[in-house]
């Protein structure tokens, strides 16, 4: 029963790391772009959320509604602007650019707000679970968080295989040259994954924001997951990154059953064993590593 | 010459010249030189972006710890450390060398935050709390502080000079070609897999020296301070706004670093919110950094690393 609560725990953790990561792996993926602002960025929609919703008198638990069209605009109008210059240049750039917006973001935000944990109100929701078994607590915000993951990834692949504008954005994700000759706007195809990118992120840092708190410092951490759930669940695949973040929490939650301090280091470890086994992640291409 | 000889013993001399406090500031400004020049020499010369080169700066800096605790004096253990770090980094090439561009960048992370983790777990190093360095209690503080400048300064000194030596060889001439293009360079025979090996063994034993007088010069180790990620961060800003692929560039990155520093630090986080600011607009609009813009403008090189091609007009 150890065990079984072991797994679907680290299952429920490995939901809001395919959600956080889902975006990565977006602009990863499509724009080859390294953002090491993307747990900042989360860590902002939380804010969003816990400062301005209350003001336009929207519960917590609908704040969503509000900041991941705000996200989305802020995506497009960020990659049009500073990310698509820097790609123009080259990879360090980029590094460079969304590196300097981490260092930027996270202390206006201490500047503004302080050092103090936030998190989203949703009332009661938060303490409430459901108790199929013995030791076993299924907390409802995250299994709503793990829901919300399976959706929004079901939703990304039936875009993105049906749509117009979705196999747009896998071509110039295949070979941004031949798509141009084609006749694909490039800048704008990135700009409109960027915007899915950013609206993913708002969801993932309000969804942290419903499960715990969170301070202008909490990006760094879960940067760190979200980077190893892509890899391990391999690039171009999003069922991959769904795998991917269940077998991180898994592994975690193992972890930490065994020691409280071994927790991220059992994540990591999975992370190497995968890199030394299967370079291309668990559901990657040989050919997508280059 | 005469310039850098004189250069050179000015800044021997210095602790006895300057007042302490700035003594301490040079040894910072050093280690941060010796740091970014070993990931300017990943990065600018080998195309290697690194953002884990903390897990070497972390285990010089343990490396000594333990030297230190085996008995042996920490000045001593320096270049052991660094050893320590190089061989460390053969096997850690052969898994991260699967992975190519912005891959190979987050397992470099990861291997540096797995180090921290299993550093931390080790009780007689001081676990997760950390410990004080043993060996130095019979010094003044002044001696410290005198001594760890020294040392400091001797390890960029050697970093530096070996680096500028290092690309004037035929390592450099290699490291050119791939970094030019990678394919040309393969099918000339270049074999380009055993270069990165060899420059990131190097730039392991560079950041491992550097965690060494780190250890000395602030002799408590914690491993959440050796293995920050504020190294790499620092290493990344220093290089890039000084100059990637030059000799010159994250020494002028350091001095402006510092300079930064030194102004600004009483406006606490506004500061750094100045150099993350400063960091998107260089990488905008001056790509090169300041000193490839400087250079672009006057045509000069202070240590000119590059090879020009000689017509040599034949007898016939």
């Amino acid at each position: 029963m150890i065990w079984l609560n072991i797994v679907i725990q680290g299952a429920l953790v490995g939901g809001f790391y395919a959600l956080f990561a889902c975006g990565l792996s977006l602009m990863f993926g499509v724009l080859k772009v390294i953002n090491l602002a993307h747990g900042d960025m989360a860590v902002v929609a939380g804010y969003v959320a816990v400062f301005l919703c209350p003001r336009l008198h929207v519960a917590g638990l609908w704040s969503f509604l509000i900041v991941v069209p705000i996200f989305a605009l802020l995506g497009y109008v960020v990659q049009r602007t500073l990310i698509q210059k820097s790609i123009d240049r080259d990879p360090f750039t980029t590094l460079l650019v969304t590196f300097g917006l981490s260092v930027v973001i996270e202390n206006l935000l201490l500047e503004l707000y302080s050092a103090n944990g936030r998190s989203v109100n949703i009332g009661s929701l938060i303490g409430e679970s459901w108790h199929p078994a013995s030791i076993i607590y299924i907390s409802y915000v995250s299994l709503a968080v793990l829901a919300a993951a399976v959706l929004v990834l079901l939703a990304l692949q039936l875009f993105l295989s049906k749509s117009g504008i979705g196999r747009l954005i896998r071509a110039v994700a295949d070979d941004q040259e031949a798509a141009q000759l084609s006749g694909a706007n490039y800048r704008h195809v990135f700009g409109i994954a960027a915007a899915i990118a950013f609206a993913t992120v708002a969801l993932a840092g309000i969804a942290y924001g419903m499960m715990t708190q969170f301070a202008p410092t909490s990006g760094g951490v879960n940067l760190l997951f979200a980077f190893e759930v892509v890899v391990i669940g391999g690039i171009g695949s999003l069922w991959g990154t769904l795998v991917g973040g269940i077998a991180l929490g898994i592994a975690q939650q193992f972890g930490a059953h065994i020691n409280l301090s071994y927790q991220i280091l059992a994540g990591n470890i999975l992370f190497l064993v995968v890199l030394a086994i299967r370079p291309q992640g668990l559901f990657g291409r040989r050919n997508s590593l280059a | 010459m005469v310039g850098a000889a004189l250069l050179v013993c000015l800044l021997t001399a210095a602790p006895w010249i300057v007042p302490a406090e700035f003594a301490t500031t040079l040894t910072n400004f050093f280690i941060l030189v010796i740091m970014a020049t070993m990931w300017n020499l990943l990065a600018g010369y080998a195309g290697m972006v690194s953002i884990g080169q903390q897990a070497f700066v972390g285990l010089g800096a343990y490396a000594t710890l333990y030297f230190a605790i085996k008995g042996m004096n920490p000045f001593v253990a320096v270049p052991f450390a660094a050893l320590v770090c190089a061989v460390l980094a053969v096997p850690i090439t052969y898994l991260l060398f699967r992975l190519r561009g912005g891959y190979f960048s987050i397992a470099t992370w990861v291997v540096s935050d797995t180090a921290l983790l299993i550093i931390g777990t080790i009780a007689v190093l001081g676990g997760g709390t950390g410990r004080t360095m043993p060996g130095l209690q019979s010094l003044s503080p002044s001696e410290t502080a005198h001594f760890s400048y020294l040392a400091t300064w001797f390890v960029a000194l050697i970093v530096v000079t070996g680096t500028y030596f290092l690309l004037r060889s035929r390592t450099g001439l290699v490291l050119a070609s791939i970094r030019d293009n990678e394919v040309a360079a393969r099918s000339a025979g270049v074999n380009v897999t055993a270069a990165r090996r060899s420059i990131f063994i190097i730039a392991a034993a560079g950041c491992g020296a550097a965690g060494a007088v780190l250890a000395i010069s602030q002799p408590f180790i914690q491993p959440s301070n050796e293995f920050n990620l504020q190294w790499a961060a620092e290493m990344l800003f220093v290089s890039m706004i000084g100059g990637l692929g030059t000799i010159e560039g994250p020494i002028i990155g350091s001095i402006l670093f510092f300079v930064l520093q030194q102004t600004l630090q009483q406006q606490g986080v506004w500061y750094l919110i100045i150099v993350g600011a400063l960091a998107v607009a260089v990488a905008l609009w001056q790509p090169r950094g300041l000193w490839g813009a400087f250079r672009d403008r006057f045509h000069t090189e202070l240590l000119p690393v590059g090879h020009w091609v000689e017509y040599v007009p034949s007898d016939v």
